[in-house]
């Protein structure tokens, strides 16, 4: 059933500290190790080796440039005190599922395939039942699904292999069949993700219950949900980076607009006529 | 949004196969429809080609074509269930509609069918609407046209092509309200689209700040993103062709599914030249509505493309 359940007292998931990740990628590159192996398969690569590798991940770690804005102006009784902007900070941020309580990737799903587990807030994908209609990706505005589909522009004999055909769609389990695997020690009993972390930025647990480390750690970090006006109300939370001694990093500036170029040599050819022709 | 052919062949073809049932099986039912027999059975069929072909070709969007059947399962949550549903449930009545045209029936079981006919049609077009509008992460596709267009688009690219098959069968005398109920749909089309497409230029695009919630730290730039080579995200969600071409684009479209059907039906009205006129209209909106839902996909911001750096070029 895509109906959501009803909402459950256990709401599994991941706390990311922004402050102390450092960018490394073990997370992504543990997650694709134990989800390549594990129960699930191996996770869909197309031309892994090659010129153009393309495949699935379940976390991807992302790099964003923060600049602080200046601080206006002061009169000095002397001088006219200096008013450069701050030098900017560096902020990683890894992206994967976050295990929403409302979230429309269930619901749009026309086969019953996207659930959303009753007993602990775990959303997955049956991979028997998934038909590959991709909607439950157009749904997420997290990026947190992608289609097991051969590199869209792929020539190499590598499309025979049967985990880039696969043809449906994959997303985080947090690693579902570690959490509750009883073959492995207790303490390893966490996602992939958070083991291999060297800084200890994630952290898993129910945050669904207010007493636990990570609802501690969430409220008092002031950890925050990911656009919560879709209203799919996220369960994993992100902590701030710290302000920083100088102040610089707690003022508000508006977000300044995206800009796009095209580059039409990496069209393919009918494309690439198409925009020749237009740009006349 | 990457424009997946499969999906505008579905949505255009399909949505004037039913947009023509919708007026068959209106008239049917009213009992004004000018001819029978054949008349019925001929229009029926073009709409059974139109509806089956792009249903056809939706199904080559799925990555496991084979499991189609699975989506009749979840119509209590998915449009796209229901879409599914109501898609084979106008079979029925289509096939209903076409014994009964065979039998030369015109009396009370005819205009049943011809009711049941439209009213499928319309719950499928209702449903393909709706997939669209409901997805939170499209704010172009929550514009408040989005549900109408779909509907008028497929009555006028349908209607045409019944005044198409009209226009050049024998004995089928129609008079001159239908080409110009339909001349009023093409300018209601243009104003909405027009209407549609600056509204979505209007909207702000998501950010990086605003996606990562660092905005009230300062002014956030993507500084790189997680792999250097492109992924499913960015090919499907993060697909810039369309913009730079976006104004000529939206021009050809205008005068391909508005301009050329309403010159085509003033002439016709005019000269009584409409079996020249009708088909010229019906192949023009049609080519018309393909690059309008080129653009409909093209065009449309998804929210997660504000994660990626913008592409350079």
């Amino acid at each position: 059933m895509t109906s959501l359940p009803a909402p459950a007292k256990k709401k599994l998931g991941l706390v990311i500290d922004l402050d102390i990740c450092v960018g490394c990628h073990a997370c992504a590159v543990a997650c694709k190790a134990w989800n390549d192996g594990g129960d699930f398969g191996p996770l869909a690569d197309d031309d892994p080796y090659g010129a153009e590798p393309h495949g699935v991940w379940f976390n991807r770690v992302h790099s964003y440039e923060v600049q602080p804005p200046a601080p206006g102006p002061r009169l000095d009784l002397l001088h006219l005190e200096d008013t450069a902007a701050p030098a900017p900070q560096m902020v990683h941020f890894p992206r994967s599922c976050l295990h929403c309580e409302t979230p429309d990737c269930v619901t749009v799903c026309p086969t019953g395939a996207s659930y959303k587990r009753a007993e602990d807030g775990i959303v997955l994908v049956d991979q028997d039942k998934c038909i590959g209609c991709q909607l439950c990706a157009w749904a997420c505005p997290y990026g947190a699904r992608e289609i097991a589909l051969p590199h869209p522009k792929t020539t190499t004999s590598d499309t025979d292999r049967k985990d880039a055909k696969r043809g449906t769609m994959q997303k985080c389990t947090l690693c579902v069949d570690r959490i509750y695997n009883e073959t492995l020690d207790a303490r390893d009993r966490q996602p992939a993700c958070v083991l291999a972390c060297p800084t200890h930025a994630r952290m898993f647990g129910d945050l669904g219950d207010p007493d636990s480390d990570v609802s501690k750690v969430v409220a008092e970090r002031g950890g925050f949900a990911l656009m919560p006006e879709f209203g799919y109300q996220p369960v994993n939370r992100y902590l701030p980076p710290r302000p920083r001694r100088d102040g610089s990093s707690t003022a508000a500036t508006p977000p300044a607009p995206a800009t796009e170029t095209l580059d039409a040599n990496q069209l393919p050819p009918l494309l690439r006529w198409l925009d020749k022709a237009l740009s006349r | 949004m990457r424009p997946a052919l499969s999906v505008i062949f579905f949505t255009v073809l399909s949505g004037a196969g039913y947009g023509l049932w919708c007026w068959l099986g209106v008239a049917l039912a009213a009992g004004v429809y000018p001819s029978a027999g054949v008349g019925v059975l001929a229009p029926l069929v073009f709409g059974f080609v139109l509806v089956t072909a792009g249903l056809l070709a939706s199904t080559s969007h799925l990555g496991r074509p084979e499991r189609a059947w699975r989506a009749l399962s979840q119509w209590r949550s998915s449009w796209l269930s229901r879409e599914g549903i109501a898609s084979l449930a106008a079979y029925l009545p289509m096939l209903a509609v076409a014994w009964l045209a065979w039998r030369g029936s015109t009396g009370g079981g005819l205009r049943v069918a011809g009711a049941l006919l439209a009213a499928c049609a319309l719950a499928t077009l209702l449903c393909t609407a709706n997939i669209y509008r409901s997805l939170k992460t499209i704010a172009a596709w929550r514009a408040r046209q989005v549900l109408p267009l779909y509907f008028v688009f497929a009555w006028l690219s349908g209607g045409l092509w019944l005044w198409a098959w009209l226009a050049l069968a024998p004995h089928a005398a129609i008079g001159e309200a239908f080409p110009l109920t339909l001349l009023a749909l093409a300018v209601i089309a243009a104003i909405t689209k027009f209407d549609y497409w600056r509204g979505i230029d209007a909207q702000p695009a998501n950010s990086a700040g605003h996606a990562t919630g660092l905005e009230t730290l300062g002014q956030v730039r993507a500084f790189e993103g997680p792999v250097t080579e492109p992924s499913y995200l960015t090919h499907e969600m993060a697909f810039v062709l369309a913009r730079r071409h976006g104004g000529r684009l939206r021009r050809i479209a205008l005068g391909l599914f508005a301009v050329l059907p309403v010159l085509a039906i003033v002439v016709a009205v005019t000269t009584g030249q409409a079996a020249w006129m009708a088909p010229i209209a019906a192949i023009a909106a049609l080519a018309g509505l393909f690059i309008e839902r080129w653009l409909f996909f093209a065009q449309a911001r998804h929210a997660v493309a504000a994660f990626f750096p913008a592409p350079q070029g």
